[in-house]
Formats: structure tokens, sequence, C-alpha cells
């Protein structure tokens, strides 16, 4: 859908005010970026920052933990399983290594645990390689040019986005690992772009001090996924995928380590039991829980299924109390609602407006800032875009990028977006974008070491599923890179341990019955409540009321 | 947009009475009224179905949701992403969760970049018709032929190159006359680009063996160590590199950058 009169309207006051921003930008002049006290007090204007979102776990590790209701009530509901209905003994799958989930994460856990002798199998709810990995687009952090940057500021600038609580031994990993994940990706033929001399191209992200992004296209992610997913089916020999398979609950042993998975086909509804001697939860975030009725950016398959698992099995959960709001995500037209405009734009010089085509922020705050800002000015002062939806939005000055760049700057370096707003008759290189904060990113997440591995032996958790390497607050291009860094730990502690570890002990769900038995002690009612989620309902809520036998909202039979 | 504007005909007259705003399509032959403005993604939800297979990212990149459909009084076959298009009156949609392609196995690290290794591992390239039915299908306005041509002449680079934005949804594939897989030996080829022909990075190098001779190791333990206020005050005081900055810039202040 082209933009409507009304917002044709409005257009013609950014392009008023296009001329002095550009000329603003060309001398260096930018909008001044907020203080740590001015950051803090517009936080305020956060989702995180209602407390009517919120409410207080009542079992497990993080007894007494205030986090969005919609995770609470995944945390406080049944498994799947009926413990007692399950025969162990019938063992479907044998494996050294069962990796969760087939994004980034798992990819780079596969490859590295087979690269260090052991046999994998990949679980995955969707096809390979579809997940939140793929939709990355702006880059991948890491400090490679060492004259200008190294891994002290980019500590340094994590850590700030982070609000200065971030785990620091994982911070630590993540930025000393960077520039080997870019080396390792580069030999595994991932297209960055470069200039003609190889050396990678960077830009600016929000909160970083250096430019330090490295890209492809607006495709980094895809890129990187598609690559890594061509290169694990080149191991068919040691890595067996199982699509549409989720796991549904992990197995420990008496000795309260991980002894594999149960496993469920989302087509044929069988469960199958997995003996695996290391377990990796790659699973993922959660946005599809669409925390306080926010529209997502992430893929269908993020329903925060690993948190589940990896709690009940004992793991605690952490800095899950915040959650990432990314300040741009699409809003006009209605059909590409939600989807990430990535940051990048904003890097390369476009200005975000409010109605009167004023800018009123600087656009490269950290993520929870510029978000924070733009929900202020809609909602507050009252100055957000009206769309034909009854929502509100904000510019993003898109066309700004080939005044200061050059004419086919946005067409060469946002393929992906300028087709995609194409299709719908706008011209993104012409006409700015109308964006809104959109649910990005699970801060927090399982507790890990910086060896990947959990409080249960046998256990590991990579990627966004795990807590900590963000704190409180994630910097573009630190998740790309999180999930390679960690999933690549992963594999080779995953593989490690199964070398010294010669059989797991006989596998069990006492922990299901144990969780169970501390719901009704909590005296929480579950009714028909099952979690892992698995997938999301979008089916219209007209024909859910004719589907008598469905059981459960938001999961499959 | 030709592909998703397709000329409808009088479709629509042969059905029942239309709603307002709704538009009647047809999924698998059964008939749904859904809302005019709705993906076919969105549709089939709205339907009532729910998504297990041909869905994925909802956002036109990970290529799980190809889909074919038709219109009762046109011969043509038409293809799109279920995310991405916009139903149209009368459309007849049949989903391909994902068209199954033979994918070679291979050590990319120790092929020749050439046109012959392409060749070899997918010999049926040279089986291409030139029918142009694969860039017709390109839900990615890739011209597709195009580089199933450079692949014939040999040319890696181009075929990288040219191929850059596919989504690997295998509509290409599915419509192929000469039974090729154009979204797989793409990928071969992107990869032995980036990983033999492409410049390289060569500054990686050495920031790998900065990492690993623990060149940074001390700073980031003293870091470690500081307390919040202490942080935030180094923080705060970060030089930043300029937005217009070329790639010659240098911070003045350097004394954590080893240069060697």
């Amino acid at each position: 859908m082209p933009y409507t009169p009304e917002l044709n309207e409005l257009i013609k006051k950014v392009e008023k005010t296009r001329p002095a921003r550009v000329e603003k930008k060309r001398k260096g002049e930018e909008f001044p970026a907020m203080s740590l006290q001015e950051r803090k007090d517009i936080l305020k204007f956060h989702p995180d920052f209602k407390e009517e979102g919120r409410s207080e776990i009542k079992v497990g590790p993080n007894t007494g933990y205030r986090i969005a209701n919609e995770m609470v009530s995944l945390i406080h509901a049944k498994s799947r399983l009926d413990p007692d209905a399950v025969d162990l003994n019938k063992v479907d799958f044998e494996t050294d290594v069962l990796v969760v989930g087939g994004g980034g994460a798992g990819a780079s856990a596969a490859l590295l645990a087979r690269e260090n002798g052991a046999k994998v199998l990949i679980a995955t709810k969707l096809r390979l390689g579809d997940a939140n990995t793929m939709m990355a687009e702006g880059g991948i952090q890491a400090a490679t040019k060492y004259r200008k940057d190294s891994p002290y500021y980019h500590y340094l600038d994590a850590m700030g986005g982070g609000h200065f609580k971030n785990d620091p031994d994982l911070v630590k990993t993540l930025v000393l690992e960077a520039p080997k994940v870019m080396a390792w990706l580069e030999k595994q033929g991932t297209m960055f772009s470069k200039f003609d001399d190889g050396l990678l191209k960077a830009m600016h992200g929000g909160g970083t001090s250096r430019k330090r992004m490295h890209y492809a296209g607006d495709i980094t992610g895809a890129e990187i996924m598609r690559t890594l997913r061509d290169e694990v089916k080149n191991h068919p020999e040691d890595i067996d995928v199982l699509e549409f398979t989720t796991a549904v609950e992990l197995l420990l042993d008496e000795n309260g380590a991980c002894a594999g998975a149960v496993l469920y086909n989302l087509e044929t509804e069988e469960y199958f039991i997995v003996r695996a001697k290391a377990t990796i939860l790659a699973t993922g975030g959660s946005g599809r829980l669409h925390i306080q009725d926010f529209m997502t950016t992430n893929h269908y398959g993020a329903t925060g299924d690993g948190l589940i698992l990896g709690y009940r099995a004992g793991v605690p959960l952490r800095f899950l109390h915040t959650v990432q709001y990314h300040p741009t995500g699409a809003v006009f037209p209605e059909q590409a609602e939600g989807l990430l405009i990535t940051e990048k734009f904003r890097g390369a010089g476009a200005n975000v407006l409010n109605v009167d085509g004023e800018q009123f922020v600087f656009e490269r705050e950290p993520r929870d800032v510029e978000s924070s800002a733009i929900i202020r000015e809609c909602l507050e002062r009252g100055k957000g875009v009206p769309t034909p939806t009854g929502k509100f939005g904000v510019w993003l000055d898109s066309p700004m990028i080939d005044i200061l760049q050059g004419e086919g700057t946005v067409r060469k370096e946002f393929p992906g977006k300028w087709i995609l707003f194409k299709r719908y008759g706008i011209d993104i290189t012409k006409e700015p974008m109308l964006i809104y904060p959109t649910l990005h990113y699970q801060n927090g997440g399982l507790e890990i070491k910086p060896n990947s591995e959990t409080r249960v032996p046998g256990l590991y958790a990579a990627g966004e599923v795990s807590g900590g390497i963000h704190g409180e607050n994630r910097l573009m291009g630190n998740s790309l890179l999180d999930v390679v860094v960690f999933g690549r730990i992963a594999g080779c502690a995953a593989a490690d341990y199964v070398k010294t570890r010669a059989e797991a002990g006989q596998p069990t769900l006492d922990h299901v019955r144990a969780y169970h038995k501390a719901l009704e002690e909590a005296g929480i009612s579950v009714d028909n409540r099952v979690a892992p989620m698995i997938l999301p309902d979008y089916s219209n809520p007209e024909v859910r009321k004719k589907q008598l036998t469905t059981a459960y909202h938001g999961t499959l039979r | 947009m030709s592909k998703t504007e397709s000329k409808t005909k009088k479709a629509v007259s042969r059905t029942k009475k239309k709603e307002a705003g709704k538009v009647p399509i047809f999924v698998m032959g059964k008939r749904y009224d859904v809302p005019d403005s709705l993906t076919i993604q969105k549709a089939l939800e709205y339907a009532g179905y729910q998504l297990v297979r041909g869905c994925g990212c909802r956002g036109g990149i990970c290529g799980a949701c190809g889909t074919v459909y038709r219109f009762p009084d046109s011969y043509r076959v038409e293809v799109g992403l279920a995310c991405q298009t916009v139903v149209q009156p009368d459309m007849y949609i049949a989903q391909i969760p994902f068209f199954p392609g033979n994918k070679a196995v291979y050590d990319i690290e120790t092929l020749d970049p050439t046109g012959a290794t392409v060749a070899a591992l997918y010999p049926e390239i040279f089986k291409c018709v030139g029918c142009g039915t694969c860039t017709r299908s390109c839900p990615m306005d890739i011209d597709v032929l195009n580089y199933v041509s450079k692949a014939i002449q040999g040319d890696i680079a181009a075929v990288a190159e040219g191929s850059f934005d596919c989504v690997m949804c295998g509509l290409c594939a599915a419509r192929c006359p000469a039974e090729e897989v154009q979204y797989n030996f793409a990928i071969l080829a992107r990869r032995l680009y980036a990983r033999h022909l492409a410049p390289k990075a060569v500054h990686l190098v050495q920031a790998v063996a900065n990492v690993e001779n623990g060149k940074y190791d001390q700073a980031l333990e003293e870091l470690k160590k500081l307390s919040t206020e202490d942080l935030a005050k180094i923080y705060k005081s970060l030089e930043h590199e300029p937005d217009m900055a070329d790639e010659d810039w240098t911070p003045k202040e350097k004394v954590q950058i080893y240069e060697d």
C-alpha cells in the first residue's frame, strides 16, 4: 500500500526541513546525544518500566523474580508430557551431542562439535536455518580495525549499552573471540561487504564508539545463516538434522546431569526419546510472546522454548526483566508491520523525525534510549505521525542517505528493504519510512559460564536463550556475534565433555515431576496451560471458537 | 509488480456475493473470504490455518513460504512468497513448503573457484534451455537466468554477485523445465567467491594475532575489576569516531590500540 494522501501531505514537512538537516550532517553537526542522566530519565517511557506488565515467578530457582507476565505464564505452566506416560527405555536416537535449535548458534555449535570429533544431532522446530539469525540485517560487531579499535573499546561499548550490568567474563569472551569469528566466517566463504583491497567495510551502530559493524549488504544474518546451513549440510555423515521436530523436555540422569531430550514431531505428533552425552540449547529468543502487546521483528518460532526447558531442569534465569524493543520497526504499510528496519539506516545518516518533520533525538542512542524517545514523542508529546489504522509512528528519513552518500547508496546498501517497500509502492530512496519501536530481543536468558556450560552438567546454552552477555540492553551487531561466538564455544565444550564422559546414566523425567509438584504447592492454577508454547497462534479467533477440540492456546494438539 | 498484479479478468463475478473489503480466495480448492489487505500468509491464518510449514520469518528473507497460485481465467501459474504477496480475488493457492532439490556435498576449502567445479558438482547446469522461467519466478527480482549463464561461462564472481539477494526459496527450481537447482549452485558460487576469489581481509590476520598474543588480556582484566562508577567514567570519556570519518581516521588516544 503506497502512502495515503494524508501521509503524503505530512511528508512535505519532512522534505521542507531536509536540506538544512543534510547540511548539518555534512558539517558533522549532530543532534546532541543524551548524558547518562538524561538517558536514565527517559527510560521511564520504556515498556520495561511498566510495573503492571510484570509479575513474580513462584517456582524454581528464580522464585521472587519479577518479569513479563507473558513469560511468567509459561513458567507457571505444566509440561506437555505426563512423565508417567513416557517410556524412557525406548530410545529413538542416540548421539554424542544433541543441538536443540537450527539457527546461527545451533549451526555453529554443530559444526564445531563435529570438528572436535562428536557425532551431532540437530533438532529444529522449523527448517534448518529458519530462525532469527536469518533476519538480522545490520551487521556483526568485531574490533578488527586494530589501528583505531580494539576489544577494549568493544568491551566498554557493550558494557555501557547494557547499563554496566553485563557479566564481565562473558563480555570479555565475546569481544576477544570477535576477530576470530570474523576470520572463521570469512574462511567459510561468507560474502562480507569489502573494499577492493579486502578491507572489511564497517559502520557505526547505536552505542558504538568506533565503526566496527561489519556487514553483508543489509542481509548480514541471512548471508551468515545460509553459509552455515550449507556447511552443516556438507557433513551428512556426522551431523543429522531433524526438521519440524522440536524439543519439549530435557532428560536428566540420576546424578542430575543432562542425558538428552524428548522431541516432538510437529506433523505426525510423535514423541521421540533422544539419548545424548551432551545437549546444547540453542533455541533462540521469545519475541513471538508479544510482550505488552508489542508488534515484533521476530521469527515465527521465537517462543522462548529453551528458557522453559532449561528452567525446569534447574538453570537460573538472568536479565529477563528487560526486553529489547528495536527503535525502528515498520508501522506502515500494515502488511509489513513489526518488520525490522535496520539501525544501519541511522548509521548511514537518516534522521528520526516527528510529525512536524523535526528532529527530536540523536539517531544513535542505545536502543532502549532511542525507543523511549520515540515512544515519548508519540504518546507523551503528541507529535507522532498517525497511521491509517490508528497507530502512531515517526519518520525515518532514508532519502537523506542518497543525498549524503551519493545516488544509489540506499539501493546498494539496503537491497532487502528497498525491494520490500517497492512491492508496496513506496520508494525509500525518495520517501521516508514510518516506524515505531518493535519487540526485538530477549536481553536475558539462561545463566551460562564463559564456556557456555550451565549449572546442569552436560547441558550448554548459546545464543539468545542465554543471558548475561548483553546485560539489560544489547547493542546492534552483538547478537549475530554472540550466536557465533558462544555457538562455537558450546560446540567445542560439549565435544570435550563427551570425550571425558563415557556413558550418560539412566535418563529420568523426575525433575518434571518435581516441577509439577512445586506448581501445585505454590497454588498456581495451571488449568490446561502447557509450555513450551512451540508456535504462536495467529488463527482467526472467530474460527478458533469453532475448533471445539483444540485444548491449548498457542500450542499444537 | 507484474508478478503479483496479474490480470484477474472477470473472475470475481462468478463467485458468490462479495463482502465489502473482503475477497474470495481458494486454498487447495476450498473457498475462504478474507480481508483484501492481507498477505497470503495472514489470509491463511485468518481462514483458521495454524501454519507449521511454509512459514518462517514472515518478512521475506528466510524463503520458507514459496507459494504457487493461479486465477481461473488465466493459464499462467504464478509464484510468490506467501508473506509478501497480497491476496487477490479468486486466487487459487497451493503452498509448496519447500521444493526438494539436490545439494552437492563438498569441502569448500579444497575446491577450485572455477566453472569446472560448479559443473562437476551440478552437471545439470548445461541443460538450461534459456527459457527465463527462473527469472520470472524469482520473488527477489533476481535475474536468475543471467547468473545461470554466467555459471555456464564459469564466471564465479558474476554468479556470486548476481545471486546475492537469493533467499533460497526454491521457486526457480520448482518451475525450471531443465530441473536445475539454481539456488544451490548459487550458494556454492558465493562461497567459492568469498573464500577464494574475493580479496582477503588482511587486517583480520593481525587482529586475530593480537588477540592470540594476549595483547588485550591485561587491559580487559583491569576493566573487569573496575566499579560501575569508574567504568562509566571511562565510557563517558571515550573518543568517538565521527560519523562521516573515512577509513583513514585514527583516534588521538592510542593507549589501547596495538598497531602491529
